[in-house]
């Protein structure tokens, strides 16, 4: 029969608004004060529950309910000054194997929150940071290139090539032979060892020259795993941090975006991303004469280094080589020195790490060691009454100490300021970022502002939604107000889309495009009503032209809409944060709204006047 | 019913407005034209590089002291103005070398704690780096390109190649006009703001695949018009549809413009206008280009049986 849907498809229009109503449910619900506490390793136990409840109730905190996830455990209290006072408690007592951070927690009820998570908010509304870095990936080939310095020289040694003082710079690294010999016989080694590597030889009459850069497909290799690594170490940090929710990952070749939702303090947390501080430990080479006839003549033994003392700035000559390095850290933390008051780092090392340090230190006791702090900076200098940025390598001896005892697993360093011990402990333990870090992007919005777009975003919706609603129940009547149920059904399923779909995120610009939605969304309908309205004028009956004025206006309106997706779409892959929010939701829109003007409102007027012979007029 | 369906038909007639319109049309597009050229877009940081604070005051900021204040301590560059209310205050900067937003952020905020008129809430810091810019900009400009190629490309294959010149003819001429806008204006084009010419490209060729798939239509059922009759009929058939669909998205637009905050002020700013120039060009630009392309009855055979659904009917 004419304008009849078969029961299914009652059905199926049923379980689809069931569904959105229940995935859009969450988001009535407000939000909990929360205390998140992540363990430093392993998950969390019921142990460390009843521990911090146990530290809590000491505290005078009441009615707090725990969540425990796998890996983190929340605790959620009444309102905001609990949650404060709360995180300063188990900072205190449990702060040395947990991290903690301040959340927010859906208020949804249990049984819903087995299905159904609130939509994610994108920084601009909730709050945050918002920081792209690029990575410095020069430096990173630059280094990894120079590593081959040192293997270079062990291996014409072990094969007893003669050769003269390897080095690296513009041409890559360079090692320079006396004769053609020598050279050929260490560039087949080379070749065979190295095939990350390509060689150029050169020769100026007097020394024959072997050139090795890294192959293209090598610098790319190079370049991915530095990109990880740094991807790597930054969750670390911002774990660290004790951030909630972190959003971390890679955009293009070079770039990483990190997104920390209500940070408000972005310089600290720069400070902390950004930093390539750590340590190394290097046996003292010769005395103090030794030290300022090598910096007052330039002459460097050649097993040595000079470096800058920071406490006096006066010269200090170390061992070239190193004994242990700031990757070879295992743990750290800071705290204060038992014998002399001041600010220390406890140090722990790896396997590899503490078997050299003991095998050093039990061949030099009575010897001094020092360590080295270093430091990436890029600063900014003034030449020729221009602003430069130029990256430079701080490296200062921060102390120097007589060797007592063998050194194994477990040492401590001091000579660092406070807040200095505190942030380098927290570096070491998170790991070196394996190439410096730019912030080429930064965007940061405060709380307020974020409520208010928020609340503003929703009056929008709702003002722009009741004068749409309006305008349609007074221009088609009881058509209008089938357009009406569709359009509200759309902004309910287009919330419980943007809930269920993981990785969308609500966007100021993506409240627009649901503003944009509601308006564009009764279009399907327009075109339908109008061409309904056409038949009866053409004097058509009333079920054809119900009938004929679904299936001609469906033609147009896909045609229509797939050109508004395709723009959707093309937004969505070369927009960014906020722009792809309002690309999703513009996408989400179209998609659900050809579903509730089409199908819904024909399954409703299908239902309201399918069928009825008796039918004089439409109240269209 | 008030008017017949054959009334309805024939009650403007559109396209014997046609000549006016287009010279109404290049009128516009000139006028955009020279004012992009001269005057040129006021590119955000987003596209510039640079910095904007936010600032929120507890009572209406007293503008000239800040900039006094911020030339006082180097910041001489700084563009001090109201943002939406009074006591708010948008302090923008060029990208300085060497400084970064958090440390910029934390400068700056000292010195409007110090201006003497209370506590300062920073709302927003944005810094965006130069390069970045540029490449923002870049891409944006790849982005519409791209759209309209893709755009061009199925109106092609669903109607024919004269249809899709028309409709892209209608947008570039949306876009330009919206362009033009805000270069006389001189209303910060931001981000969200080619987002917005993102969507009006979208919306407008909404309305003007509405007309040409009534043109289509009426070619394959209305055997004794002539194109130009035949077309007028199309645009007047589906003219209350335009309007009443402007309308409402207008509607939620202006709700937009007045409620959603200065930050998307500019954004509903150029939806507005795209929507206006839009509803105008899928009337009078996109049929009168397909009508002065020659297209004739033979353009639109073979002739798909009426209703179906048709797949990809002609391809050329």
């Amino acid at each position: 029969m004419i304008n009849k849907y078969p029961l299914w498809k009652y059905l199926l229009l049923a379980v689809v608004l069931l569904a959105g109503v229940l995935f859009a449910l969450p988001n009535m619900y407000g939000d909990h004060p929360a205390v998140q506490i992540s363990p430093r390793t392993g998950d969390v136990t019921p142990e460390l529950q009843a521990q911090i409840a146990e530290t809590l109730a000491a505290g005078g905190i009441e009615n707090v309910t725990f969540r425990s996830e796998s890996d983190r455990l929340m605790a959620l209290f009444a309102d905001g000054e609990a949650q404060g006072k709360a995180q300063g408690l188990i900072d205190l007592e449990h702060g040395g194997g947990n991290t903690t951070a301040l959340n927010l927690v859906p208020a949804t009820p249990d049984w819903l929150r087995k299905f159904a998570e609130p939509m994610n908010l994108g920084l601009d509304l909730r709050g945050g940071v918002h920081f792209l870095m690029e990575v410095d990936m020069e430096t990173a080939i630059n280094s990894a290139e120079e590593k081959y310095v040192d293997q270079f020289r062990t291996i014409m040694r072990t094969n007893e090539i003669r050769f003269r003082s390897p080095s690296y710079g513009e041409k890559g690294v360079t090692v320079r032979f006396a004769n053609a010999e020598s050279r050929d016989k260490a560039l087949g080694i080379f070749k065979y060892e190295f095939q990350d590597l390509e060689f150029a030889t050169e020769e100026d009459g007097k020394e024959f020259f072997i050139h090795a850069t890294m192959s293209q497909i090598a610098k790319d290799t190079e370049r991915k795993s530095t990109l990880q690594q740094n991807i790597i170490t930054l969750r670390n940090r911002v774990n660290e941090l004790g951030v909630a929710e972190p959003i971390i990952q890679q955009q293009g070749k070079e770039r990483i975006v990190v997104q920390l939702p209500g940070v408000q303090d972005p310089a600290q947390a720069k400070e902390i991303l950004g930093a390539t501080a750590t340590l190394e430990y290097r046996m003292v080479h010769g005395t103090y004469n030794d030290w300022s006839d090598a910096q007052t003549s330039g002459r460097v033994p050649p097993n040595a280094k000079l470096y800058k003392n920071r406490e006096d700035g006066g010269p200090v000559l170390l061992q070239r080589k190193v004994i242990v390095t700031g990757d070879q850290i295992k743990d750290a933390s800071s705290g204060i020195d038992t014998n002399s008051g001041s600010p220390a780092v406890f140090i722990s090392l790896d396997g590899p790490g503490a078997k050299r340090m003991q095998e050093v230190s039990s061949n030099n006791i009575g010897n001094p060691m020092a360590v080295v702090f270093i430091e990436n900076r890029t600063v900014t200098k003034k030449i020729d009454g221009e602003l430069v940025k130029q990256k430079e390598r701080i490296e200062e001896v921060i102390n120097i100490a007589t060797i007592r005892d063998v050194l194994s697993h477990r040492f401590q360093t001091t000579g660092l300021e406070t807040s200095e011990a505190r942030n380098l402990s927290l570096l070491l333990r998170a790991g070196a970022l394996k190439a410096p870090v730019e912030i080429v992007e930064e965007r940061t919005v405060g709380p307020t502002l974020g409520q208010q777009n928020i609340d503003r975003g929703k009056l929008s919706v709702m003002i722009g939604l009741a004068m749409v609603l309006a305008f349609m129940a007074f221009y088609y009547r009881v058509f209008g107000i089938v357009a009406d149920l569709a359009l509200v059904a759309n902004l309910v399923l287009i919330v419980a889309a943007l809930s269920a779909i993981p990785g969308a995120t609500l966007t100021l610009p993506g409240i627009a495009g649901i503003v944009l939605t509601v308006g564009m969304a009764v279009d399907a309908n327009v075109l339908i009503f109008e061409r309904i309205r056409e038949e009866l004028r053409n004097g058509s009956a009333i079920q054809a032209a119900i009938n004929s004025g679904y299936e001609k206006a469906f033609v147009t309106i896909a045609d229509a809409n797939v050109t508004t997706l395709i723009a959707a779409v093309v937004l969505f892959v070369f927009g960014t944060g906020p722009i792809k929010g309002f690309a999703i939701t513009l996408s989400i829109g179209i998609v659900t709204s050809m579903f509730t003007a089409i199908f819904g409102t024909r399954a409703l007027v299908n239902w309201l006047y399918g069928g009825k012979r008796e039918l004089k007029a439409l109240p269209i | 019913m008030a008017r017949t369906q054959e009334q309805i038909n024939s009650r403007f007639n559109v396209m014997g407005l046609r000549r006016p319109a287009m010279f109404l049309s290049l009128g516009l597009i000139a006028i955009a034209i020279i004012a992009l050229a001269v005057r040129g877009l006021n590119f955000g940081i987003d596209f510039t590089g640079g910095y904007v604070i936010e600032a929120g005051f507890e009572q209406p900021a007293d503008l000239p002291a800040l900039r006094t204040k911020l030339a006082e301590n180097g910041f001489d560059d700084a563009v001090v103005q109201y943002f939406g209310t009074q006591s708010e205050a948008l302090v923008r900067l060029a990208p300085q070398e060497g400084l970064t937003g958090a440390e910029l952020n934390s400068d700056v905020q000292r010195v409007l704690d110090d201006a003497g008129q209370g506590p300062v809430d920073m709302r927003r810091v944005e810094f965006v780096g130069p390069q970045v810019g540029e490449e923002l900009r870049e891409q944006g400009g790849l982005a519409v390109l791209i759209a309209l190629g893709f755009i061009v490309v199925y109106v092609w294959l669903r109607f024919e190649k004269k249809f899709s010149v028309g409709a892209v003819a209608a947008l570039v001429h949306d876009v330009i006009i919206t362009l033009g806008i805000f270069a006389v204006t001189q209303i910060e084009f931001d981000l969200s703001v080619l987002a917005a010419i993102l969507a009006v490209i979208g919306y407008s060729l909404n309305d003007t695949i509405v007309v040409f798939d009534r043109i289509r239509e009426n070619f394959r059922n209305v055997r004794q018009k002539t194109t130009e009759q035949i077309m007028n009929v199309s645009i007047n058939q589906t003219l209350s549809r335009t309007i009443i669909t402007s309308f409402t998205t207008l509607l939620v637009l202006l709700a937009l413009f007045f409620i959603g905050g200065e930050t998307i002020r500019s954004f509903s700013i150029a939806l507005i206008i795209g929507v206006v120039v839009g509803t105008y060009s899928s009337i009078y630009v996109a049929s009168t280009a397909v009508l002065g392309l020659g297209l004739t009855r033979e353009d639109m055979m073979p002739v798909v049986k009426e209703g179906e659904v048709s797949e990809l009917d002609e391809i050329p």
